[in-house]
């Protein structure tokens, strides 16, 4: 399981929804590992009004992972920055951008690449601070089904 | 025609195998109609769609929007997530979508994860932006009982006798079509909760049914909900002895002015 689907789950008791406790879910006795992909920039950069960056930090501190900034990025912060030493030389060519595609990853746009789409917990477990129900996780799948005493 | 995911690694014996209405789905969602609505309604510049599927089965569907995502969205970014009470549809499906995307890299979007769950159940309300369900919508006496579905979900193929076998996957196969009273038992739990899961005022659903589902009694239901939702026919399997077997209704909030 992605850390990036930690940002849309919740616990699934009806009573835990509206609990502002009841999201993020905690991690705890989580394997690791890393599923290396692609790097698709546009959506890194994009995904950002949609992530709970507070929430992003609580659950990469339960996990263990290097520390995230305090702040959200801004999505010009995932790229490296144009006017580098390319753009220095007067008088040099300009070339063509095809806008999107030439965007470059920076260090910072790689590690939230690493983080939400790279990282995943393969065995452990979620557990809601709002009745403190524990979701396992097996073989990269989280479980979120209910004993019949608590639907 | 755009490619369909391959399901050639799945099992049918516990998990649906794609058919006539998967592919209803398929062709629905990517015909002009409803690809003109969601780029406008998901346009580029606004955060990324999430997609949710619930009961994704062979996760031929899913694998198709996310595989698809430049071509149905207009944009790469959309994200896509599924639910199945099988846990062996989640594990089917976990496969089909990511060699799916892996062979569409060029027009993939992101897919997030497939999840053991009762319908929505796992995710936050106010979240999901398209929801696409394909119901166990057959008329049947009653709803299969899930008191037990842990047990099913666990019991491992190598290490049960036939006969559990056997009763794991008839038991799997029945949450699959089994509708209760009218075929609408799973589905009008899905319905009634789609004002909560939805995004406010953005989200949209996608629902399958067949005549027996009584279709437009739904449609008069969703209605009567006010602010705007609307439930309109996108899709239909054409015309047999005069009425339509299957059709994809399309839920969402209209509040555009007129």
């Amino acid at each position: 399981m992605k850390i990036l689907t930690l940002n849309f789950l919740t616990c699934a008791r009806k009573a835990c929804k509206p609990q502002a406790t009841s999201f993020p879910l905690h991690p705890a006795d989580s394997t690791l590992e890393i599923q290396e992909s692609d790097l698709n920039i546009i959506f890194l950069q994009n995904i950002l009004p949609r992530l709970d960056w507070p929430a992003l930090i609580s659950i990469t501190t339960e996990l263990g992972l290097p520390g995230l900034q305090a702040e959200p990025p801004e999505a010009e912060d995932l790229v490296v920055k144009e006017g580098g030493a390319k753009a220095e030389g007067e008088g040099m060519e300009v070339t063509e951008k095809s806008e999107e595609s030439e965007k470059e990853a920076s260090q910072l746009g790689k590690d939230l690449h690493r983080l939400l789409i790279e990282t995943t917990i393969q065995e452990g477990k979620l557990m809601c601070a709002c009745c403190g129900h524990e979701y396992a996780i097996k073989e990269g799948i989280a479980n979120f089904l209910l004993p019949s005493h608590l639907v | 025609m755009l490619p369909t995911p391959s399901t050639s690694h799945v099992c049918f014996d516990n998990v649906y195998e794609p058919a006539e209405d998967s592919y209803l789905l398929l062709d629905t969602l990517s015909n002009a109609h409803e690809v003109a609505f969601l780029t406008k309604r998901f346009d580029k510049n606004t955060p990324p769609p999430i997609v949710l599927e619930v009961g994704t089965g062979s996760g031929v569907v899913l694998a198709f929007v996310t595989a698809q995502s430049e071509n149905i969205f207009g944009r790469r970014d959309v994200i896509t997530l599924g639910t199945d009470i099988n846990s062996f549809a989640c594990r089917a499906t976990a496969k089909t979508v990511e060699t799916a995307s892996k062979e569409n890299a060029s027009t993939s979007g992101i897919f997030s994860d497939t999840i053991i769950g009762d319908l929505t159940s796992p995710l936050r309300n106010n979240s999901v932006d398209v929801l696409i369900f394909n119901p166990p919508y057959v008329p049947t006496e009653e709803l299969p009982d899930t008191s037990n579905q842990e047990h099913y979900n666990k019991l491992s193929s190598s290490t049960s006798t036939s006969t559990d076998a056997f009763e794991r996957d008839s038991h799997l196969l029945a949450l699959s079509y089994a509708g209760g009273h009218d075929g609408m038992e799973t589905t009008n739990r899905l319905i009634d909760n789609l004002p909560s899961i939805l995004r406010n005022k953005s989200g949209v659903a996608y629902i399958l049914l067949c005549a027996q589902n009584k279709p437009d009694e739904v449609k008069t239901r969703i209605h009567a909900w006010g602010n705007g939702w609307t439930a309109e026919k996108v899709g239909d399997s054409g015309k047999k002895g005069g009425w339509e077997k299957l059709q994809i209704l399309r839920i969402w909030q209209n509040l555009e002015t007129g």
